[in-house]
């Protein structure tokens, strides 16, 4: 039903909550939408009315960058810092950490599953 | 934190003084520079610097995208050519 930025909305939820799950849009965001079109941020969305949510979509249209203009702007920053040859962009290529995080162990999320190494003895415990 | 902007982009005076000189002579040379923590600002673009790893200079030509960056970030300071183990034992094996 409540259609906004190409993102269906959780019917059951908050106004407030249910935005969040526009990507570009988290709680601090929602509450400022929601103060600039003064919807009560307790109202569900299924109660919304259609004039409140022509309204919000107008807002956010207008006022943030959502979902995939704001992903391709992410994705451009990335391939900025790749281009130019920067510590930063080599880290992105390489897939390893970006913020001088360790890397001997840990950095599970950017390495992704471990991969096995042929040769080394598996450590076993007794 | 961020740097607070009433000082401006740091750049070690004496390079600046450089590239200032080079540009109102229009004149293209490289630079050598140990000062890694530099910011690259506009006039730098096009200018070539020869920024110092720890080890020994590292070419950097300056491009539009990268005003705003230091210039140590395009000079990196590790050297990772893969960990040792039976794969890489096997290829210097090959090699011999």
């Amino acid at each position: 039903m409540a259609r906004i930025a190409g993102v269906d909305l959780p019917r059951e939820k908050r106004v407030e909550i249910g935005l969040t799950y526009i990507f570009g849009v988290g709680r601090v965001t929602s509450r400022k939408l929601l103060a600039e079109t003064g919807i009560n941020p307790d109202t569900r969305v299924r109660d919304l009315t259609d004039v409140e949510v022509g309204r919000l979509r107008q807002l956010i249209e207008r006022s943030t960058k959502t979902e995939g203009a704001l992903r391709t702007e992410v994705a451009m920053n990335i391939k900025r810092l790749m281009d130019i040859g920067s510590y930063r962009g080599i880290r992105h290529r390489r897939g390893l950490p970006v913020r001088g995080q360790r890397t001997h162990t840990n950095a599970r999320t950017k390495k992704g599953p471990r991969r096995a190494i042929a040769g080394k003895k598996k450590v076993t415990k007794k | 934190m961020a740097r607070s902007i009433r000082k401006g982009p740091f750049v070690l005076q004496s390079l600046a003084d450089k590239v200032a000189a080079l540009n109102e002579q229009n004149e293209k040379k490289v630079i050598k520079t140990w000062s890694r923590a530099s910011t690259i600002l506009p006039e730098f673009v096009g200018h070539t610097f020869a920024v110092h790893n720890g080890n020994k200079f590292v070419p950097v030509y300056v491009s539009e995208n990268m005003v705003g960056h230091k210039l140590g970030e395009f000079a990196p300071t590790r050297l990772f050519r893969g960990h040792s183990g039976k794969l890489v034992v096997d290829k210097k094996a090959k090699a011999v």
